[in-house]
């Protein structure tokens, strides 16, 4: 729930003059979140963004700025079960939301599938862009399995399939200059069916 | 350890792990999201501030006035570092435009102040009431309007009679092809943590090369060296972008003693492009003449590129005098001064868009002389370096790369008539391209060090994502004796042995040989620790066998060793290179002329190959950097305002995962003894020295139009589409 009556008061307070320690405070707004399972509670900045809620407060790295602008991915969360650019966000609209970043899917001694087949195709490179890819791709074979269609689907009407071309499309949000995507797209396509 | 002559047989040569397929060892920390990068470091240094990056507004003038009270008032704000408050600070190692201070302003989104506050909103709310005035003067920014005017850059390389030759030629072909400015893009932005210490400076960045990062700090900021730490484990890209200290750097320890905090800084995306470097425009005329069996007779290559005052344009000719044999030459190099950002080293410099224009040029011979393509090539392959004809070439199997490629790509199917393949909606097309990239290698060093059997190795060479881990790992562990997760790698900090970098695809073999060097050093104090004969002895599963007597290597105790490969003279005979063949389909939409890239493979030749897995993932991540060259990338220059409008990841277009269908790759099986012990070349810019010209050769076979403006977008060709029956 947003309040969005307080926001153009807090705006002013924020780029305003006024410089008093008091003043700073006053600009907090408390958020309540459930990240990777935890309950978090947060003093915020409103315009602190989702990902640097993630990064800069709670510490969680994994989640990457490449542009903080949407026009990356390399941000991607999973927010109430949908992936979305964190950076596109203020963290206080998502109190009481449930946020999966890539430190919530596994860690280095019990990884998540997708994660263990980004490892065995070398689905990266630098790995800048990698947490993003895995939370786009983890959550694109949930979109595919719940019948969401894309523009690669060829009859709106009928079920998707895991085809290279649904990832592909799927998946271009998520840009990777190391130019990963081959290897990326077999990741998918190994974990796609292992589950089907 | 001095590498004097060639390598002879070593250990690697029946390796056990260098050369075996192997996932990355910082793999589960990359996707797991705990591999650390520099601005989210919050455990090196406690109390970080932030810091936002102020860029100018205009491309060339003055800083007449800067407002800063009411930022300095602004809610949280600890320091602002202003240019015109700050002496122009020095110049680091290949840095031409000024990196922050004075009131001068010769690029645009040049550094002009850098506010510290409490929080990043903070920062970044100040920084928006700072008021700067300027007094603009009037730039050179439109590389076409000054291009015919630029000066040769340094002598131009002839052979033989080019103008008589080409004159006589029986087959002529004389065209122009140009290439945009590109700007890196890697994912993660220029980024530090400045702390000092006293008069003591670390710097927590992404750095492809620690060792000139900490020589040019002690340069840019008068400072001694000695006394500067840089700290560059991960690095989320780089490209070349990343080669050289940037205003994150500089700024980050600037407003850190200002603010007397730490101080952490990622430059803004949309700074980035203006601010650093870039790969600069080209425009390119190559000549070639032939007999009518193909042999080339004359051969030109001229290009004309810019930069900022007194630094290089992007050099295309750079592959040119290695690649096709012809016994009459010209290549040439023109610089034009711009008030544009500086140029710098992007990917394959030069020769990655040279191969743009010439072996497309290549593609119109062969089709002038009605002569398949890979055949023209093959007529053309030289057995000396062609523009140099007293170096011999220390390895080279072109011809294979283009024959094994073209059975495996099904080339024979080609159809020599363009736009004769039509299916549906699309037309299809095939090209191919040779590929040549130096493999140049550094002198590097390493530190091994031995305790319970188990391996450490230090060095500051950078993994930027080639992969740079594992093949020191894999290294380590075939001279030691041990399983790879006996081996730890740490990488990237300047108190380590200083290492060849990441750049020039150079660091691979130069690294790894390096490592090896310490190794044999390491092998030989474990020798006289237990008794034997290093050199004359087997390391194998953590035990040694030497004169037939066996030792365990856990008994050693505790050692280290250091040693640095260094590259003899002995190299300088030889023209150590890599080469491809690279093959693509493309679709091309009848009705709009879109391109879909169908299918691309690579067969290269780069010697023995350390690590396929990751090896592959270089040459597939560089097809995808030419898929974008040849496509859709280009830095659009506003000439008025000379700066670069698409600065960032939406308006500069990246290839995205839509635009690349699934890559082949093919390592031909190769040793080369000239190279380094490891006998391995370099492959990072080897995939991206052709793959582009491919793409537009296929264009041209799918559609019979001929585009040689970069990138091949529609609206240059939608009105010539073949007509829809
Ligand atoms: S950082 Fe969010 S899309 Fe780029
Ligand atoms: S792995 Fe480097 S950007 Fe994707």
């Amino acid at each position: 729930m947003t309040p969005t009556g307080n926001d153009n008061a807090t705006a002013d307070n924020v780029t305003g003059s006024g410089s008093s320690a008091a003043g700073l405070a006053a600009t907090l707004m408390p958020v309540g979140m459930e990240v990777n399972g935890m309950t978090v509670a947060l003093s915020l900045d409103p315009r602190t963004t989702l990902l640097d809620a993630m990064r800069e407060h709670l510490r969680l790295n994994g989640t990457k700025k490449g542009c903080d602008h949407g026009q990356c991915g390399a941000c991607t969360v999973i927010v109430n079960g949908q992936r979305i650019n964190s950076c596109l966000t203020l963290a206080v609209m998502h109190d009481g939301d449930a946020v999966t970043t890539i430190e919530g899917l596994g860690t280095v001694d019990d990884l998540h599938p997708m994660q263990a087949a980004f490892v065995k195709h070398d689905g990266y490179q630098c790995g800048y862009c990698t947490p993003g890819q895995i939370c786009s791709a983890v959550s694109v074979l949930k979109e595919i399995a719940a019948g969401v269609p894309s523009h690669a689907t060829a009859d709106l009407t009928a079920t998707p399939t895991v085809t290279r071309d649904e990832i592909s499309e799927r998946m271009s949000g998520n840009l990777c200059r190391c130019g990963a995507y081959s290897n990326i797209a077999e990741a998918m396509v190994e974990v796609a069916g292992a589950e089907a | 350890m001095q590498f004097d002559a060639p390598a002879g047989s070593n250990i690697f040569d029946d390796a056990r792990i260098v050369g075996k397929s192997t996932p990355r060892i910082d793999g589960p920390n990359k996707v797991t999201g705990t591999a650390p990068y520099a601005y989210e470091r919050h455990d090196v240094v406690a109390d970080q501030a932030y810091g936002w990056i102020v860029g100018a507004g205009i491309a060339k003038g003055r800083i007449t006035s800067m407002e800063l009270t009411a930022a300095k008032a602004a809610p949280g704000v600890i320091a602002i570092v202003t240019a015109p408050d700050t002496q122009p600070v020095g110049k680091g190692m290949d840095n031409h435009a000024p990196l922050f201070g004075g009131s001068e302003i010769t690029h645009y989104h040049q550094a002009i102040a850098c506010v510290v506050a409490e929080t990043f909103e903070q920062a970044r709310a100040a920084a928006a009431l700072i008021d700067t005035n300027y007094d603009r003067s009037t730039g050179s920014f439109d590389f076409d309007a000054v291009r015919a005017s630029a000066p040769r850059s340094g002598e131009a390389e002839t052979l033989g009679d080019f103008e008589t030759a080409f004159a006589e030629a029986a087959v002529q072909i004389d065209e122009t092809y140009t290439t945009p400015g590109q700007t890196h893009a890697m994912m993660e932005p220029l980024a530090t943590i400045a702390a000092w210490d006293g008069d003591k400076l670390t710097l927590w960045t992404s750095n492809q090369m620690i060792t000139w990062a900490k020589e040019s700090l002690g340069d840019i900021l008068g400072i001694d060296s000695a006394n500067v730490r840089v700290d560059s484990p991960y690095v989320g890209g780089g490209f070349g972008g990343k080669l050289f200290i940037r205003a994150d750097a500089v700024l980050a320890a600037l407003a850190s003693k200002a603010a007397k905090r730490p101080v952490k800084i990622m430059m803004q995306r949309p700074l980035v492009a203006n601010n650093a470097t870039h790969r600069q425009a080209t425009h390119q005329r190559i000549r070639l003449g032939a007999r009518m069996d193909g042999h080339i007779t004359a051969l030109s290559h001229q290009n004309w590129s810019y930069n900022v005052e007194g630094a290089s344009g992007e050099t295309a000719t750079a592959q040119t005098a290695k690649v096709y044999a012809g016994a009459n030459r010209l290549t040439a190099e023109y610089c034009a001064t711009l008030d544009l950002p500086e140029g710098n080293a992007m990917r394959a410099p030069g020769e990655a868009v040279g191969h743009l224009a010439l072996e497309v040029a290549m593609d119109e011979l062969a089709e002038a002389l009605g002569m398949d393509p890979i055949e023209l090539r093959v007529v053309n392959e030289p057995d000396a370096v062609p523009g140099n004809p007293g170096k011999r070439f220390s390895d080279r199997n072109l011809v294979r790369c283009l024959r094994e490629g073209a059975d495996r790509f099904g080339w024979s199917e080609r159809s020599a008539t363009p736009a004769a393949r039509r299916e549906g909606r699309w037309l299809f097309g095939v090209g191919v391209a040779a590929g040549y990239r130096g493999a140049p290698t550094c002198k590097s060093g390493a530190r091994v060090h031995l305790a319970d059997g188990r391996i450490v190795v230090e060095t500051d060479m950078t993994d930027i994502g080639t992969g740079t881990y594992t093949i020191i790992a894999q290294t380590a562990a075939e001279m030691m004796g041990v399983p790879l997760d006996h081996v730890t790698v740490t990488l990237g900090d300047s108190s380590f042995p200083a290492s060849a970098g990441s750049g020039g695809q150079w660091g691979a073999t130069s690294s790894t040989a390096g490592v090896y060097a310490a190794c044999v050093a390491l092998r030989r104090q474990i020798g006289e620790v237990l008794g034997f004969d290093a050199d004359d002895a087997r390391f194998e599963d953590g035990s040694i066998v030497a004169a037939n007597k066996a030792f365990r290597l856990a008994d050693a105790g505790t050692l280290s060793a250091e040693d640095t490969i260094r590259f003899g003279k002995f190299k300088k005979d030889y023209d150590v290179a890599t080469y491809a063949g690279h093959f693509c389909e493309v679709a091309v939409d009848a009705y709009t002329g879109e391109t879909h890239i169908r299918r691309m493979l690579a067969v290269c030749d780069a010697g023995r190959i350390l690590n396929p897995l990751s090896a592959r993932s270089q040459v597939i991540g560089a097809m995808v950097m030419a898929a974008g060259a040849a496509l859709t990338e280009e830095l659009t220059v506003d000439t008025r305002f000379g700066c670069f409008v698409n600065h960032d990841l939406a308006g500069y277009e990246v290839p995205v995962h839509a635009d690349i269908p699934h890559q082949e790759v093919i390592f031909l099986d190769t040793l080369d003894e000239i190279v380094s012990p490891m006998k391995a070349k370099g492959v990072g810019e080897l995939g991206i020295c052709g793959p582009g010209a491919a793409i537009a050769n296929a264009i041209y076979n799918a559609t019979g139009i001929r585009v040689r403006d970069y990138p091949l977008t529609l609206d240059k060709y939608l009105d010539r589409l073949p007509a829809i029956a």
